[in-house]
């Protein structure tokens, strides 16, 4: 079922090809009295893609989702949508629709009653409107609930149904503002599958808000990382955990050890070990990923003080806890120089003691300070 | 947990108080309005003539409408001062919504009598309304008409429940949801739809209880026709009034108290259903 097929009335500006850009956040700014919520921030969404703002609580991902719905408007700057200008047009006008945090469903009217309050608002032809709202429904798998109120319903169905509201009135984009923040873990993960695939089917421009960081690795095409009111990284979710940008990226989206080097003569020294590195001589910090780091299998002695550093770097540490999470666990540890590392090795037996570690220097991501 | 005699020690005086001072008042009326007086005296032979009198005599069914009228008037002006005000402050007073709030229950702690004199020296023949008129020469002479009529009772009545109406209007549109309005802008309902859709449905269980606050409580005022009402602005409840006093006709009286307060009680019985249907919570 798509929402695309039902009737030829639907849209009526072409849809954009997927790849070209919809939406361009051009240096926009938000204060709040003396609070600057975002600061000079740009971006462009590309049409199909699924990007996630994503940002502790103040980073300024909500304002900006609030933005370019129109509930606020910009302190500076301009918000371009599909060739018109969005930021001085009331949200009324805006071919963007939300799904709120609470959902915000109407209390007073029945699910189907909710679902087509867009097209009503909009002057549908009544019949046209009975079948879309039924297809959005059963989109959501929410047909069974068209005659009940949403307050009989579950967090989880008044999710859907906040969805069906939304995109029955085929916008052009999306916005989710930490749509899924209020279900309980596991209905939270089925949400999360269905959500994707439905923005796969729909080919509905998402934009996703949210302050989980797995959330977002696993939905997006690309994740936004906002930090205090300015973009940090906007990358592709592989991209973004493989090559963090700086410390603060590679800290937020999963765990790392940061190690600051000094480079001489394309090596650099952390201390507890050496590796060799192209990068011109000074100070750099290194993110290392826990499970870039391995248990070395064989005891063999290796020469700590050998002259050519190789491109395996081995180091010997003691085990100070081993925390058991299942398939794998984590270790910290401490090298005989005292820096301390955590490595994610894979479950074994409990172990303790000095052990040799091993990692790959090309796994040591150089970040910008 | 708490012993029988600890529970019934702590009801018992709610319990004394509801029986003393309500039912059995309430009783004493409802009987005396079967019975007649003879004679100066009331005489317990049970009849109906008190409640045919009440809807027969010209008077009283003259003066029943009236007060229906005043009632009426009053609740749909207190609304349409109360409503725009109460939408105001919720929606659009920012940081002086306090303030304003506050102004508007201000007159609630001046007293009724003290409002109801005020009206007395504004509408008069030399009051400020008149010599407002004659000075900018829209009248030549004072209007006798404005003070001592219906009109002046609805004016003051409306002044003084107008504040009632406001409260709990004001009370519901703070309670809906602000999410819920901007879901409807964004799902592109202009602000009027979004007022008619949304604000409008989500407010009518206050909207109801203030015009029922401003009705009740109208059609059972005697202070405001007594004060500014003169002959052509008497209300039932003076009627009540003078039948329980100069007049002694207690039967009568109490009948025309049953029927209002059975008046009162079926408009209460309605509004509470129509609340219940449209709350959400």
């Amino acid at each position: 079922m798509t929402l695309a097929s039902s009737t030829p009335a639907a849209s009526s500006t072409a849809t954009l090809a997927p790849g070209a850009t919809l939406l361009e956040v051009r240096a926009v700014s938000k204060r709040f009295g003396p609070r600057e919520v975002l600061k000079t921030l740009s971006l462009e969404i590309s049409a199909g893609e699924f990007l996630t703002l994503l940002g502790e609580s103040g980073s300024g991902k909500t304002t900006l989702l609030r933005l370019i719905a129109g509930f606020e408007q910009p302190t500076a700057g301009e918000i371009w949508m599909h060739g018109t200008r969005l930021d001085t047009l009331p949200p009324y006008k805006r071919r963007v629709n939300t799904v709120f945090q609470q959902y915000a469903l109407f209390p007073h009217l029945n699910v189907s009653e909710n679902v087509a309050y867009g097209l009503h608002a909009a002057n549908t032809p009544k019949n046209e409107i009975a079948t879309r709202v039924t297809d959005a429904l059963a989109m959501v798998r929410m047909q069974e609930y068209a005659a009940a109120k949403p307050t009989k319903l579950s967090g989880g169905q008044q999710q859907r149904v906040a969805l069906a509201r939304a995109l029955v009135n085929r916008p052009e984009l999306l916005l989710l503002d930490e749509p899924l923040s209020a279900l309980d873990a596991n209905l939270r993960k089925e949400m999360q599958s269905e959500l994707k695939s439905l923005q796969r089917e729909v080919g509905i421009t998402f934009l996703f808000v949210t302050h989980d960081q797995e959330e977002a690795m696993a939905l997006s095409d690309r994740i936004a990382l906002l930090r205090n009111g300015a973009l940090e990284q906007v990358a592709s979710p592989r991209e973004i955990y493989a090559h963090p940008a700086t410390a603060y990226t590679a800290q937020f989206i999963g765990q790392t050890n940061l190690l600051r080097a000094i480079i001489r003569e394309g090596v650099a020294d952390c201390g507890a070990f050496q590796f060799p590195c192209s990068r011109p001589d000074g100070s750099v910090l290194f993110s290392l990923r826990p499970e870039a780091i391995s248990l070395a299998k064989d005891s063999l002695r290796f020469e700590s003080n050998s002259p050519q550093p190789s491109t395996t770097v081995r180091f010997s540490a003691s085990i100070h806890q081993q925390i058991y999470s299942g398939a794998t666990e984590l270790l910290e540890l401490q090298t005989e120089t005292g820096t301390i590392l955590r490595a994610r090795i894979p479950s074994s037996a409990p172990i303790s003691g000095s052990h040799e570690f091993l990692f790959s220097a090309s796994d040591a991501i150089a970040l910008r300070d | 947990m708490y012993s029988k005699t600890y529970k019934l020690l702590v009801s018992l005086p709610p319990i004394l108080w509801v029986a003393l001072f309500l039912l059995l008042p309430y009783l004493l009326m409802f009987l005396h309005s079967f019975w007649t007086v003879r004679d100066g005296v009331i005489i317990h032979h049970w009849n109906l003539a008190n409640y045919a009198t009440l809807f027969k005599n010209p008077l009283y069914v003259q003066v029943l409408f009236r007060t229906a009228r005043i009632a009426a008037s009053v609740t749909f002006l207190s609304l349409l001062l109360g409503y725009p005000l109460a939408y105001f402050l919720s929606f659009h007073a920012g940081p002086r919504k306090e303030l304003l709030y506050q102004l508007v229950i201000v007159p609630l702690w001046v007293s009724y009598l003290v409002r109801g004199y005020a009206w007395k020296t504004i509408l008069g023949s030399d009051g400020v309304l008149n010599g407002f008129l004659q000075y900018l020469h829209i009248t030549h002479g004072p209007v006798s008409a404005l003070l001592y009529s219906p009109f002046a009772v609805v004016l003051m009545l409306t002044h003084i429940y107008t504040p009632f109406v406001f409260l709990p209007i004001y009370a519901s549109l703070e309670h809906i949801p602000r999410p819920l309005i901007e879901a409807s802008q964004d799902l592109g309902a202009s602000p009027r739809k979004t007022f008619f859709r949304v604000i409008l449905p989500l407010c009518i269980p206050g909207l109801l209880a203030g015009a029922t606050f401003a009705f009740v409580l109208s059609l059972g005022d005697f202070l405001a026709p007594l004060l500014v009402g003169g002959p052509s602005g008497t209300m039932i409840a003076n009627l009540v009034q003078s039948l329980f006093g100069a007049a002694y006709d207690w039967p009568l009286g109490a009948a025309i108290s049953v029927f209002i307060l059975i008046i009162t009680l079926t408009m209460l019985a309605l509004t509470q259903r129509v609340e219940k249907r449209w709350s959400f919570e």
